[in-house]
């Protein structure tokens, strides 16, 4: 009561000494909606390893594209908010990566990405010089993330024509406003996990995300760190949109790099930190643990044990999840912190995962050499759409009249092909190929190549390493074990809502196969040195002695005289008589 | 006579604490900077040059714990040893043997690694003429009130420093991106360290006004490594760069320590080669120069008594979304692969080739052409 009364006394107080035109009290205008979400996803694999993954959800409404510029931010983070307005952006997708998924052993990723860096964005219409505003965008991307992205050009550049259609909202897709690039390359250390985590809301000292910590990050078999910015639909009616940016972290555990045996696996153990609260500026922020292999407990145990059950639809298939909501205290229990342990007792076979690929070159010697790409369908008996983007480096020049596709053993024409050849040092090739991938087989798609050999200034300081060629891209339509939700606007948990999802019996999914590492016929670089000193000396022989030879006269001396006689030439001289 | 001896005593005392006071407060303005920046150098590549890693990040380190914010920080490095996949302990590069101190830690950026470490990159972030796209974190934003710390290390010989084992910087370029820099005003004053073998012979070239150098070696000499671990299997810090570290750790903000007893860091006896130093061209005294000059970033702090009117506050205009009903249109997701609309869809064609046949009735018509003029005779010779 007295509190109230103060309040009102300051009002008052204030409209008297100054002409304010708003109270003091009320609050201002009311500020665009924005929204913030954090979840963890625990999934013990069958090998023995462990897959968290971490996604930061911020959604605003609020509209970039408009004349007039957002100038508050809350939650969103305004490095990326002005990079979305000056570049009129319309979807950005950057990931980091260390690693490389290891399909047939760890199952599907929910958001799967290539080792290196990887750059995709869709600009907006209004945009009329797209590649003079994708360079730019690299050049202040790699500002923002501390990541050499500004050695994307055109040469490691391209525009798929069929893969990569926008994954937020919109109705027009016309590819020329897609760029595409990969940097296998790129190395992803703290440098670039520093940056990461100071977009997020809390930053890394509340929530979730203080259990990233570097020296547990990177010790891992897999790591890889994303940011996705798209618009998207705010309500189910979808008239209006709003932006959402994620951020996504993907690491797997190695079972044998702590030094144990056991399968047991606890938060202090994964990442040296428990969490103590959840981010107060987050709606949400729960944990889900994968128990789907052993919903009896048998297999393993969780504990805290915990009566939340959730689940979800994801690749395909309906997982049952263990939750934690980190927003209730009960949560934390007495201890006032959270350490889940995980432990399970043996495993059987997995599921085998429906689609794989592989990629390696073939060939002998520094001249030529053969790409292979295999595709794997593991479904006993349907078939389905794969989609292959498949972008090489000008120096490997595809002889494409060698490109051979073949199923079973019988050749499998591709229902589309497009190609775009390359042009020496500007652009690289471009193949794609819808191809159906037959029940129960393996599709090899092999082009042979020759290399190139470059200008001895194109060399990278250590040529003898390699060059990389970017991982191939396979975009297919999977058909799912059980019926997919079409409804993308029921409360879902991130994981399963990244996709969206049009048709209840496939899902879409993007396989990456490894990145290849060729071999350039490599000079040697200290020729020019030696090369310069032996001719130089060879010609100061030569020449030296010729022109020695040639312009010098020579006469004859004799030899000093000794002593004595050169005391008898001085008597002599005084004398008057000739010397001797 | 006592009470009065004391008085004495005390007013002394006062009047010399007084005159340290004033001082104080000269020497805190004698330098004449406003700002401080940092360009932190490793110029090798490969894991077996792991130290001239550690010796920039140690740097690094120091500088940001004595003030020096990321963004007045350029930091280079030429390839990563943190997460590289010969390091025992991914992210983290260690200046002391048994992994006691972490030099890379957990808040690092890096503005330039990798290949980007180019001899021409860094002239370009010294004079300031980088490209119109180039992000704020990669330039060096000084003004002519900026105190500068440039350090360089890695394998050097007399006269030239090795980046990244391809290319070479000399003593004569380097003079002269300080010449450059110095009639661009981008310095107040610029503070040089370089840890190399003969590295005394980069600094002989210098020129310009305001200098002050520091080398670990002299000509003819050179800078060795401190100490191997076992467990990582590579030196891990060179000796100069080591006990400058152990130095710069007693270093705090407000510490008094000036150039003087910077020179005196690494004795021949530590450090088996004889560092040197080059002051001729620096205007003040190096003893009137405090440590935290370079490596620190003191603010100057002005009090005022004057009261300033804050005007009201900006009223943002509430957007009405409601009232654009008209454009009301339903958004929805796009199909990720369309199937059917790949297959009828042609790619575009971007060169322009003549229409089919154009070629086969151009040549028709030359030997038409051909042989009317000529008559049929020639036909045989054709077919």
């Amino acid at each position: 009561m007295r509190w109230e009364e103060t309040v009102v006394e300051e009002a008052t107080a204030d409209k008297e000494d100054t002409s304010a035109p708003e109270t003091v009290v009320q609050s201002s205008v009311p500020q665009p909606k924005d929204d913030f979400q954090e979840e963890l996803v625990i999934r013990p694999l069958h090998s023995g390893d462990i897959y968290a993954s971490f996604q930061f959800r911020t959604l605003w409404e609020t509209d970039f594209m408009r004349g007039n510029k957002v100038s508050h931010y809350r939650l969103f983070p305004k490095s990326l908010g002005q990079v979305i307005s000056k570049f009129s952006v319309r979807e950005l997708h950057i990931s980091f990566t260390q690693g490389y998924w290891r399909t047939m052993q760890w199952g599907q990723p929910f958001l799967p990405s290539p080792p290196g860096a990887e750059l995709w964005v869709w600009f907006q219409d209004s945009v009329t010089d797209v590649d003079g505003t994708w360079k730019e965008l690299t050049n202040v991307l790699s500002g923002i993330f501390c990541a050499s992205l500004n050695f994307i050009d055109s040469t490691n550049t391209v525009q798929p024509s069929a893969s990569f259609k926008p994954l937020g909202i919109g109705n027009v897709t016309d590819h020329r406003f897609l760029r595409y690039a990969t940097l296998p390359r790129e190395i992803v250390c703290t440098e670039n996990l520093t940056p990461w985590k100071k977009l997020l809301p809390c930053g890394s000292k509340a929530g979730l995300a203080v259990l990233l910590k570097s020296e547990k990050l990177f010790h891992s078999s897999f790591h890889s760190q994303a940011v996705h910015i798209r618009p998207v639909c705010q309500d189910w009616q979808c008239k209006t949109t709003s932006w959402e940016l994620r951020q996504t972290l993907n690491v797997v555990f190695d079972l044998h790099t702590p030094g144990q045996g056991k399968l047991e696996w606890s938060l202090f153990k994964m990442f040296s930190r428990t969490l103590t609260e959840a981010c107060p500026l987050a709606s949400s922020s729960k944990i889900y643990i994968d128990i789907t292999d052993d919903p009896q407990g048998e297999q393993f145990e969780v504990s805290p044990a915990t009566h939340l059950l959730s689940q979800a639809m994801v690749l395909g298939d309906r997982r049952t999840f263990s939750v934690y909501d980190l927003t209730q205290q009960i949560t934390f229990g007495t201890v006032r912190s959270l350490n889940l342990l995980i432990r399970w007792k043996s495993s059987e076979d997995m599921l085998r995962p429906l689609l794989h690929a592989e990629r390696y070159v073939a060939g002998y010697g520094l001249q030529t050499g053969e790409i292979h790409t295999l595709m794997y369908n593991n479904h006993p008996y349907r078939s389905f759409p794969v989609l292959l983007l498949d972008s090489v480096p000008w120096y490997l020049r595809l002889y494409i009249h060698t490109l051979t596709v073949t199923s079973k053993g019988k050749d499998n024409k591709p229902s589309y092909i497009h190609y775009q050849p390359s042009k020496d040092r500007v652009r690289p090739h471009l193949l794609e190929m819808l191809v159906q991938l037959p029940p129960n087989s393996v599709t090899e798609v092999t082009v042979q190549f020759e290399r190139a050999l470059l200008k001895w200034t194109e060399y990278t300081p250590d040529p003898n390493h390699g060059f990389y060629v970017g991982s191939s891209v396979i975009s297919s339509l999977v058909p799912s074990i059980v019926a997919m939700d079409t409804n993308s606007t029921r409360e879902q948990p991130l994981f399963s809502s990244f996709f969206p999802c049009k048709e209840e019996s496939s899902y879409f999914m993007r396989v990456y196969t490894e990145p290849l590492l060729v071999n350039l016929p490599t000079p040697d670089f200290s020729m020019p040195y030696n090369v310069i000193c032996l001719t130089c000396t060879v010609v100061a022989v030569g020449y030296g002695s010729l022109y020695n030879l040639l312009t010098r006269s020579f006469q004859i001396e004799e030899p000093s005289p000794g002593l004595a006689k050169r005391i008898a030439n001085i008597i002599r001289k005084m004398r008057g008589v000739p010397p001797l | 006579m006592k009470i009065l001896t004391l008085l004495s005593l005390l007013a002394t005392h006062l009047s010399a604490s007084s005159v340290n006071i004033e001082e104080n407060a000269g020497q805190f303005f004698s330098s004449g900077h406003t700002n401080n920046w940092a360009v932190l150098v490793c110029t090798s590549r490969f894991w077996f040059n792991y130290r001239h890693v550690a010796n920039t990040l140690s740097v690094y380190r120091s500088v940001k714990r004595l003030g020096i914010p990321d963004s007045h920080i350029v930091l280079m490095l030429a390839d990563d040893m943190a997460c590289n996949h010969r390091n025992p302990k991914p992210a983290t590069v260690f200046s002391h043997k048994n992994m006691e101190l972490n030099v890379y830690g957990d808040d690092v950026e890096v503005d330039y690694r990798g290949y980007e470490v180019t001899v021409e990159n860094f002239l370009r972030v010294l004079t300031g003429r980088l490209p119109p796209s180039t992000p704020r974190s990669k330039r060096l934003l000084s003004d002519d009130r900026s105190n500068i710390l440039i350090y360089l290390t890695g394998h050097g010989g007399n006269g030239f420093l090795k980046f990244q084992d391809s290319e070479e910087i000399s003593n004569v370029e380097l003079a002269d991106a300080f010449e450059q820099m110095w009639q661009k005003r981008r310095y107040n004053e610029l503070l040089f360290i370089i840890d190399t073998c003969q590295g005394a012979s980069m600094y002989e070239r210098f020129y310009s006004p305001n200098l002050m150098a520091l080398a670990s070696s002299q000509v003819g000499e050179d800078s060795l490594s401190h100490q191997p671990d076992l467990a990582i299997g590579v030196h891990l810090m060179d000796r100069y760069t080591f006990y400058l570290l152990e130095f710069l750790e007693d270093i705090h903000p407000s510490s008094k320590a000036n150039m003087n007893d910077l020179f005196k860091v690494c004795p021949k006896s530590q450090c088996v080669s004889t560092p040197g130093h080059r002051t001729d061209l620096f205007l003040r005294d190096p003893g009137s120069a405090l440590i935290t000059d370079f490596f620190g970033s003191v603010r100057k702090v002005e009090i005022t008594m004057e009261t300033i009117n804050l005007t009201e506050p900006i009223q943002q205009v509430e957007q009405n979304f409601v009232n654009e009903e008209r454009q009301k249109e339903t958004y929805s997701y796009v199909d990720q692969l369309p199937v059917s609309e790949i297959i009828h869809q042609k790619p575009k064609q971007k060169d322009w080739h003549p229409p089919d046949g154009f070629i086969l009735g151009l040549w028709t018509l030359i030997l038409l052409v051909f042989f009317k003029t000529y008559g049929m005779k020639h036909l045989k010779h054709i077919f």
